[in-house]
C-alpha cells in the first residue's frame, strides 16, 4: 500500500507542476464564459428577418397575420411566384381560397430555405389567424379578441413540485441548464482524463520503464496508482475551476451599473416581494439578475456538487481502467491506439447523446435504464438529478445507480488489470481483441 | 556452500509455445554468472520469473535457502532490463529517488545513497537535468546506479554494456567486480561472448526454452575443445599430414603459423616429440581452445532459433 502512495504522489505532482495544467485551469473557465456570452450574443444578433408576401385571393387573412421581429407579412396585390424576389420579398405564401370549412393547403416558396422553427411559427400564426376569423364569424368582436389575447399574457406559469407536505418552486429551465452543464462537463473530463491515463500507460510501455517498475511493484499497483493520481489531478482542477468561476462571477456582478446593483439588493432584502410599484420601478435587467440569483440560491447545491463529484470519480474510474488496458496493449504506433480506443469512446459519445434526450424527458424508462447502467449513468444521472431528488429521481434509484457504478468500476478495474498485466510487458506484436479477452478471463 | 539462487524445474508456457521448459541451475553467492542464449531462447522470461514479474507455471525458485517470495524478496534484487527505460520528462534526481523508494528505501536513505553514487560516477551536475537531455551512455550509467542503489544481494544485468564507450564500459565493469567482491551475486545476460569470457565465472546457455550448457567457462572450453594446436615455425611447409594429425588451413597473415588437428587418442606430447624428431624448428606450440562464441554458434546453429524469434510472444 505504501508503494501505491508513492506512485500516486508522482503521478499527481508531475502533472500538477506542469505548466499545461495551470494554463488549462485558468483558460477553460474563461473559454466557457466566452462561449456562453458569445452564443447569447449571436442568438440575439444572428436571427434572420423574413419579409413574406402573402397572396390571399379572398382576403381571408388580411390583417389577421401578426407581424413579429422575425416575420413581416405584407399583402401586396402585384406579386406572384415569378417576381417576389425582385420586389424585395424573401418568401411568398400562397393561400388557398379558404372558407374556413374544407381542408386546404397553403404553399410557401422561398428564396432561401427556411428553418424548421420559423416554419412552425408561420403555421401557428396562420392557425391563430384562422381561429380569430372563426371567432369573429361566431360574433365576437375584434376588440374583445384583442383584450382576450392581452389578458392571456398576464398569467405566468409557476411550477411547484410536491414533496411530501412541502412544495417548492421548480424551475425546469434552470434544472435543464445545470443538468446539461454537469453532463457536458463529465463528458469532456472523461475524455481529457481518460486519454491522460492512456497516454501515461503508453509512455511507460514505450519508454520500457514499465519493466523496471513492475520488478518493484505489482502491475496492478502501478495501474491503480496512475489512475488514482490522475483522478486526483481532475479533482484539483475542478476545485480550481469552481474558485475561478466564483471569483469571475463576483467580478462580473461588481461590474454591473450601480443602479441595477442597488435594485437587486433591494429585491434581495424584501425577498422579491416588492409590491407592484417597486417591481415596476425595477428595470428589466435588474429583475433578470435577481431571478438568476434567486433560483441559484434555491438550488440544492450540496446535493448537486456531491453527486457531481461522485459521478465524475465513478465514471472516471470506470472508463480510466479501460483506457489503461488499451494503453497497455498499444505498441509504438499511435494509430493502433486510435482504433483500439474506438469501442471505449463509443459508449461515452452515445451516453452524451442519451443525455441530450433525457434532459428533455427526465422520467422515461430510457432515462431510468440509462441512469443505472454504468456506461452512461455518470452523465445521464447528473442530468436527471438537477430536476430534483427525490421528486424526479427517487432515493432508491439514486442508490441503485451509485451501486451499479461502484460495481461497474470494480469490474472494469479487475478486468483491465488482467489485460494490463500481460500487455504492459509485451512488445512488437499487434494484439487482437480476441487475445485481450482471453487474457482478461484467463485464470490466476 | 548453499547457493544464493536455486532454480529447479522451472516451466513457463505461453499460449503458443513453451518459453521456459524445465530449466534448473544454481548460482553461487558472490559469483558472476552468465546467462546466454540466442534471441527468443527464453532468457527474458527466465529473468522475469527470477525478478518476480512472472509466476512460473511449474518448478520452484529458492533465494538464499528460502522459497522465493516476490513481494518480500524484491528488495534483495536489482534488475536492469535489456530494454531500459526512464521517464523522459522527469528530472534525474527525482527519478532516482522515486525508483529507489519503490524498491523500499526510505526517502532519507535513498537520498544518501544517490548522493554517494552520483559522486562516484561524477554525475552530481545531472540532478536537475531531464533524461531526454542525456546521451545513451549517460542514461545507461544512470540506469546502472538505479539498479544497484538499494544494495541488492542479487543484481541482474541484461546487456549492461550496450551503447557504452570503452571508458564507461570499464567503469561499469570495475563496479561489477567490486560489487561481486563485496558479496553481491551478479547475473549477466548478453550475446557478447568476449565479455562473458572476460567477466563470468560460470555460465548457462539456454536455447528453445531448454538448458543446453552449464559450467565454468574453463570447464566448458575443455569440454568443447577440438584438439587443435597452433605451431609457429620458420619452416611451415615441413608440417604435413600424418597419422598423428592433419593440417588445417594455414594462416594468411602470419605465414609462420600452422594449425593442426590431432587424431583421436593422440597425446599432444607425442606430436611435439614427432615435430622435434622431424627437426622442424619450433618457435611456439600451444593448444587452441574454442572461443565461447564458437561453442555458442556450434550449439545453437541448426536449431529453429531464428524462426522462434518471430513467434515469440
Amino acid at each position: 500500500m505504501h508503494k501505491i502512495w508513492i506512485i500516486i504522489q508522482r503521478e499527481y505532482t508531475s502533472r500538477v507542476k506542469n505548466k499545461r495544467f495551470l494554463i488549462v485551469t485558468f483558460l477553460v473557465p474563461l473559454l466557457m464564459v466566452g462561449l456562453i456570452v458569445g452564443s447569447a450574443y449571436f442568438s440575439f444578433k444572428g436571427t434572420e428577418e423574413r419579409k413574406i408576401a402573402v397572396v390571399d385571393p379572398n382576403g381571408f387573412f388580411k390583417d389577421k397575420l401578426k407581424n413579429s421581429k422575425q416575420l413581416k407579412f405584407e399583402f401586396p396585390t402585384d406579386v406572384d411566384t415569378s417576381n417576389y424576389k425582385e420586389k424585395g420579398y424573401s418568401d411568398i405564401l400562397l393561400m388557398p381560397i379558404f372558407d374556413g370549412e374544407r381542408k386546404a393547403d397553403y404553399i410557401l416558396r422561398s428564396k432561401k430555405s427556411m428553418g424548421f422553427t420559423l416554419q412552425e411559427k408561420i403555421s401557428s400564426k396562420i392557425n391563430a389567424a384562422i381561429e380569430d376569423q372563426m371567432l369573429e364569424k361566431a360574433g365576437i368582436q375584434q376588440i374583445v379578441l384583442d383584450s382576450i389575447h392581452a389578458s392571456a399574457q398576464i398569467a405566468e406559469l409557476k411550477a411547484y413540485e410536491d414533496e411530501g407536505k412541502k412544495s417548492k418552486e421548480s424551475n425546469a429551465a434552470l434544472a435543464m441548464g445545470i443538468g446539461y452543464a454537469s453532463g457536458l462537463l463529465i463528458y469532456i473530463t472523461m475524455f481529457i482524463y481518460g486519454t491522460m491515463v492512456l497516454r501515461g500507460v503508453m509512455e511507460e510501455k514505450t519508454n520500457r520503464i514499465a519493466e523496471v517498475i513492475v520488478s518493484s511493484v505489482k502491475p496492478f499497483e502501478l495501474m491503480l496508482g496512475k489512475i488514482i493520481g490522475i483522478g486526483a489531478v481532475g479533482l484539483t482542477q475542478f476545485l480550481m475551476w469552481i474558485i475561478v468561476v466564483i471569483t469571475l462571477t463576483g467580478i462580473g456582478m461588481g461590474m454591473l451599473p450601480d443602479d441595477i446593483q442597488n435594485q437587486v439588493q433591494q429585491m434581495q432584502q424584501s425577498n422579491g416581494q416588492m409590491g407592484a410599484a417597486g417591481l415596476a420601478q425595477a428595470s428589466e435587467s435588474a429583475k433578470n439578475v435577481y431571478a438568476i440569483q434567486h433560483t441559484l440560491a434555491t438550488t440544492n447545491w450540496p446535493l448537486i456538487i456531491g453527486c457531481f463529484l461522485f459521478y465524475f470519480l465513478g465514471g472516471f474510474l470506470f472508463y480510466a481502467s479501460l483506457f489503461a488496458a488499451i494503453g497497455s496493449v498499444v505498441n509504438e504506433d499511435p494509430q493502433d491506439a486510435q482504433s483500439l480506443m474506438f469501442p471505449i469512446t463509443m459508449p461515452i459519445i452515445f451516453s452524451y447523446i442519451i443525455t441530450n434526450v433525457v434532459i428533455q424527458n427526465p422520467n422515461t424508462p430510457m432515462a431510468f435504464w440509462a441512469s443505472v447502467i454504468p456506461f452512461s449513468s455518470p452523465m445521464v444521472m447528473m442530468a436527471r438529478i438537477s430536476y430534483g431528488v427525490p421528486t424526479t429521481v427517487p432515493y432508491w434509484e439514486l442508490a441503485l445507480s451509485m451501486g451499479t457504478l461502484i460495481g461497474g468500476f470494480l469490474f472494469t478495474t479487475w478486468l483491465s488489470a488482467k489485460i494490463y498485466r500481460t500487455g504492459i510487458l509485451m512488445y512488437g506484436k499487434k494484439v487482437t481483441w480476441k487475445e485481450m479477452i482471453k487474457w482478461a478471463f484467463a485464470k490466476s | 556452500m548453499e547457493p544464493l539462487l536455486k532454480l529447479s524445474h522451472l516451466v513457463k508456457h505461453y499460449a503458443t509455445q513453451k518459453a521456459v521448459d524445465d530449466i534448473s541451475f544454481d548460482i553461487q553467492k558472490g559469483s558472476i554468472f552468465g546467462l546466454l542464449g540466442p534471441n527468443g531462447a527464453g532468457k527474458t522470461t527466465l529473468l522475469r520469473m527470477i525478478t518476480g514479474i512472472f509466476y512460473p507455471d511449474g518448478g520452484t525458485i529458492h533465494l538464499d535457502g528460502k522459497h522465493f517470495d516476490p513481494l518480500l524478496d524484491i528488495r534483495e534484487i536489482g534488475y536492469m532490463p535489456e530494454e531500459r527505460g526512464l521517464y523522459k520528462k522527469m528530472k534525474i534526481g527525482e527519478q532516482a529517488l522515486y525508483l529507489a523508494q519503490l524498491r523500499g528505501l526510505s526517502k532519507a536513505e535513498a537520498m544518501e545513497r544517490i548522493k554517494y553514487w552520483f559522486e562516484k560516477f561524477e554525475m552530481q551536475s545531472w540532478w536537475n537535468k531531464k533524461v531526454e537531455d542525456l546521451s545513451k551512455g549517460m542514461s545507461q550509467k544512470l540506469q546502472f546506479v538505479i539498479t544497484v542503489l538499494h544494495e541488492p544481494k542479487l543484481i541482474i544485468l541484461d546487456e549492461p554494456f550496450s551503447g557504452l564507450d570503452p571508458l564507461n564500459a570499464n567503469l561499469i565493469k570495475d563496479e561489477i567486480y567490486a560489487l561481486a567482491k563485496k558479496g553481491a551475486t551478479i547475473i549477466f545476460s548478453t550475446h557478447r561472448m568476449e565479455q562473458v569470457e572476460e567477466i563470468c565465472d560460470h555460465i548457462v546457455l539456454v536455447n528453445l526454452g531448454k538448458k543446453i550448457l552449464d559450467g565454468t567457462v574453463a570447464d566448458i572450453k575443455q569440454q568443447y575443445k577440438e584438439h587443435i594446436f597452433a605451431i609457429e615455425t620458420t619452416h611451415p611447409q615441413l608440417v604435413k599430414d600424418n597419422t598423428l594429425f592433419t593440417v588445417l588451413e594455414k594462416e594468411e597473415k602470419n605465414a609462420q603459423k600452422v594449425f593442426i588437428k590431432l587424431s583421436q587418442t593422440v597425446a599432444s606430447n607425442d606430436v611435439l616429440k614427432y615435430l622435434i624428431e622431424q627437426q622442424i624448428p619450433i618457435i611456439s606450440y600451444n593448444e587452441v581452445l574454442p572461443s565461447l562464441n564458437d561453442i555458442f554458434i556450434q550449439l545453437v546453429e541448426d536449431t529453429h532459433a531464428k524462426a522462434r524469434a518471430f513467434q515469440h510472444i
